[in-house]
């Protein structure tokens, strides 16, 4: 029996007859790597990274302040005005390192505090939710070398997020614990698709993704248990991502954000999705091997989270949060942004930390050099409809 | 045209079972209406499920949970069992029931108002919402239904509104407590007016604090100040926010337990509902993006009716844009697999522990839905290359196991003469009886809906 993999090695002849939209994956023009981990629920980034210089930071936060850097438990320390929350052993390894840069007080333009609304804004990369049918990622890839031909962009999970839809064709990959069709059985499904492009397109699109999982030893492995599902799709994007062939750019979720109640310190609720996406940092940054050096990976969230705990211990939807810019290519060790700081009258309508950066403005900082694009080229197709948008300085090597 | 009866099993139903379209084709219309002249009795593997007091009575109580891990995984082991019998009793009922319309809508308002087992404390109570808050309530006004919703005590476990104290109240000044947001917030942008619908953070603040109160008793949780049947929601004044609220511009004078339930309603008959309800409906049951004239028809009728809801389902059937638009719709992996094991005649109960991990597989676990907005009700969530491909190993798979049905006898039965050549050819053409059914499952008359 032929393999998926040997199906497209066939070619022309076979698949390409039936897959008229089959695109081949990247090849070797474009060297950078990008992974957006996005942090669906609103990370409260005064957890994340405490601000513990700040004079009002332990009786703002109360019972959700930190214990001191040094104490049982407490805050790893950045520089004398921040600190990391314990869980974020790796990244405090790669702040140390010079590369991890931070960047805090960060939001979209987004000022509501509708998840839903924020997440759309945040992937669409308008100026509001809606305001744009395909993702920003989507619309950077034909940007790239190669980006009109090649399928760049690739999702890790059963669902293509918002962020990489759009007119480019994009992969995707899930775990998965059935046994696989045979290459007959595909040809046969694809012939009945001839009148659903749709449907063609997905199917030829994720037999391509396989084959490449496989050449880049991707085994099935099954669901799992939630709390390794997010380290075990990075190690999968950490091998794609080094395939000579592979895709460039990646997508993944880490989830568990929505704290409202039990949000804890070292244990507890964000300690949870905080450790998560500490071990899927070292995952990407292992299975990256050398392109490590190449590579961004980039944390995301919709919005941040009320400045003062709630009645439960947790803590409403807010509005600043902060975001990591990490990788081989980051001018690492620095804890960027305007500190807005906490007391009554800076917080953002008396409740939430203030927001001094656009989160748009950081990203295109990372993009522009990163794959050496114009402010010009990405705000006219990746952050259309605000002109004075500028890249963010200082977020990766020179 | 897509043929009545197929529009009626398949968009309208849960798929049709072997002869299920000779019985609907003698009058398509009226076979949806009859399902919603009057709730159907539950089905015997629903009516046996527990309810939330005897749920609640059956776990440990919270000191015990406190005091040791044995308690810890009882409770941990409780609340699972208790979710994989749900999950198999709505198997069964989805797989054997006549009435599959009532049944569809129960999906879709079950999905409308989310708890999700996500959050581990609630796991054990997803079927006992969807028996007490909708099941009832789905033929109703949309008022009762959006009341028994928000107060169910596994909402108010969900959204955090069982913790949920007024600052200013007893308890509040006493100790330090506060205000949680979540179940106002939810219960306005995804329950009632939509996000657009013109509410403002200082609403939000508002409903939160007419909600305060509300809350769940729990053996082992403040039993001084909560008085009732250990798992139903009261009403507990101690944590109730004093003072008068203004919500959307109108006064709610300080009244306790009444403020939430004129509140509720006054949601319920806001124009902003009206629209955002019409049109979850519309798209759900016609197209992604659905056609305005039928959204402002339902619009109209759930302002003129009150939110009968049973008369907005009536517009769905007498219109002509759910029978006139051809299956455009991706059937979500739930429908998808409920459909095909309909089509295969099975009527067995499955083990939970198999349907679940099945669906997640396919990427939609039962009462799993990643947030309180629920699953997503368009094309773009279910056509990822990853979601097809699982669906492709999963149709092979139960293509195996069904054993002896013939493809083309499969097609014909759940999806009549509608189905096009390049299909037709396959199923004609396939190596073996389970492949071709394989294929059956795949095509894309039998993917949509």
């Amino acid at each position: 029996m032929l393999s998926r993999r040997h199906l497209l090695a066939l070619g022309a002849a076979t698949a390409a007859s039936v897959m008229p939209l089959r695109l081949a994956f990247a090849n070797a023009e474009l060297q950078q790597r990008l992974v957006v981990i996005l942090l669906r629920g609103a990370m409260d980034g005064l957890h994340a990274v405490p601000p513990v210089g700040d004079r009002d930071y332990r009786s703002l936060r109360g019972a959700l302040a930190l214990p001191e850097p040094g104490a049982a438990d407490g805050a790893l320390p950045l520089d004398s005005q921040f600190a990391l929350h314990p869980s974020l052993a790796t990244v405090k390894q790669l702040y140390e390192s010079g590369e991890a840069t931070i960047v805090h007080a960060v939001a979209s333009p987004y000022r509501d505090r509708s998840h839903f609304d924020g997440q759309d804004l945040l992937e669409n990369g308008s100026m509001r939710p809606h305001g744009l049918s395909d993702g920003w990622l989507n619309r950077l890839l034909p940007l790239l070398p190669g980006g009109r031909q090649k399928r760049l962009g690739l999702a890790l999970g059963a669902e293509m997020p918002l962020i990489l839809r759009g007119p480019q064709d994009v992969a995707s990959w899930a775990p998965s614990t059935l046994p696989a069709a045979s290459d007959d059985f595909l040809e046969r499904v694809a012939a009945m698709y001839t009148a659903a492009p749709e449907l063609s397109r997905a199917l030829a699109t994720a037999l391509d993704t396989q084959a490449m999982a496989t050449g880049a030893g991707v085994m099935d492995q099954g669901g799992g248990n939630a709390r390794r599902q997010s380290v075990l799709l990075a190690e999968v994007a950490g091998k794609m991502l080094s395939e000579p062939n592979g895709p460039r750019i990646a997508v993944m979720d880490v989830p568990g954000w929505d704290t409202h109640s039990g949000q804890g310190l070292a244990q507890g609720r964000m300690a949870q999705a905080l450790g998560q996406l500490d071990a899927s940092i070292a995952a990407l940054r292992k299975t990256l091997g050398a392109h490590w050096q190449d590579t961004v990976v980039l944390t995301l969230t919709e919005f941040g989270r009320t400045a003062v705990p709630n009645g439960s211990g947790g803590t409403d939807h807010g509005t600043a949060s902060a975001a990591f810019v990490m990788g081989g290519s980051a001018a690492g060790g620095k804890v960027l942004g305007a500190w807005p700081g906490l007391s009554e009258s800076q917080l953002y309508q008396g409740r939430d930390l203030a927001p001094t950066t656009d989160l748009r403005s950081l990203i295109m900082g990372v993009l522009a050099p990163h794959f050496g694009l114009s402010q010009t080229a990405l705000a006219a197709n990746v952050f259309p409809g605000d002109a004075d948008l500028a890249p963010m300085r200082g977020l990766l090597r020179a | 045209m897509t043929e009545p009866a197929v529009i009626a099993a398949s968009r309208f139903g849960l798929g049709a079972r072997p002869g299920d379209l000779t019985v609907i084709t003698a009058n398509p219309r009226n076979w949806l209406l009859q399902q919603i002249s009057a709730t159907p009795a539950p089905h015997p593997a629903i009516a046996a499920r527990p309810d939330m007091q005897q749920r609640i009575a059956a776990l440990p109580d919270a000191k015990a949970v406190k005091a040791g891990d044995v308690a810890k995984k009882q409770l941990r082991d409780g609340l699972r069992t208790l979710y994989l019998d749900d999950v198999s009793a709505l198997l069964t009922a989805q797989l054997d029931t006549q009435a599959c319309f009532h049944e569809r809508l129960v999906q879709f308002w079950s999905n409308h108002f989310t708890v999700s087992g996500t959050r581990p404390q609630v796991l054990g109570f997803v079927g006992a919402f969807e028996q007490e808050a909708i099941r009832p309530r789905i033929l109703g006004r949309f008022a009762d239904l959006l009341r028994a919703a928000a107060l169910h005590p596994a909402m108010l476990l969900y959204l955090d509104n069982a913790k949920s104290v007024g600052a200013n109240s007893k308890l509040g000044a006493k100790r330090d407590k506060g205000l949680n947001e979540n179940l106002a917030r939810e219960l306005m942008e995804l329950h009632s007016l939509g996000v657009d619908g013109g509410y403002t953070q200082d609403d939000v603040r508002a409903l939160a604090n007419i909600l305060t109160g509300w809350t769940v008793v729990r053996p082992g949780v403040g039993e001084r100040l909560m008085k009732g049947e250990p798992g139903s929601a009261v009403f507990v004044p101690a944590l109730h926010e004093p003072g008068s609220k203004i919500l959307l511009g109108r006064s709610y004078p300080d009244s306790g337990a009444d403020e939430a339930e004129l509140a509720i309603a006054d949601l319920a008959r806001h124009p902003a509902t009206a629209r955002f309800i019409a049109t979850k409906l519309a798209r759900h049951f016609v197209a992604d993006t659905p056609p305005a004239a039928l959204v402002a028809a339902l619009e109209q009728t759930y302002l003129q009716s009150e939110g009968n809801l049973a008369a907005l389902y009536r517009v769905l059937i007498e219109r002509p844009e759910a029978w006139d638009a051809a299956p455009g719709k991706m059937r979500s992996p739930h429908d998808w697999v409920v459909a095909l094991l309909r089509g295969f005649g099975t009527v067995t109960a499955l083990p939970g522990e198999r349907i679940v991990a099945a669906l997640k597989t396919l990427g939609q676990q039962p009462f799993f839905a990643p947030s309180p907005a629920g699953w997503p009700d368009q094309d773009t969530a279910w056509l990822s290359p990853e979601a097809l491909i699982a669906r492709v190993d999963f149709a092979r798979a139960s293509a195996v196991r069904a054993g002896d049905v013939d493809p083309l006898r499969f097609m014909s039965e759940v999806a009549g003469g509608d189905v096009g050549e390049a299909t037709m050819f396959q199923l004609r053409n396939a190596a073996s009886k389970p492949e071709g059914l394989a294929l059956a499952l795949l095509a894309p008359e039998f993917l949509r809906r």
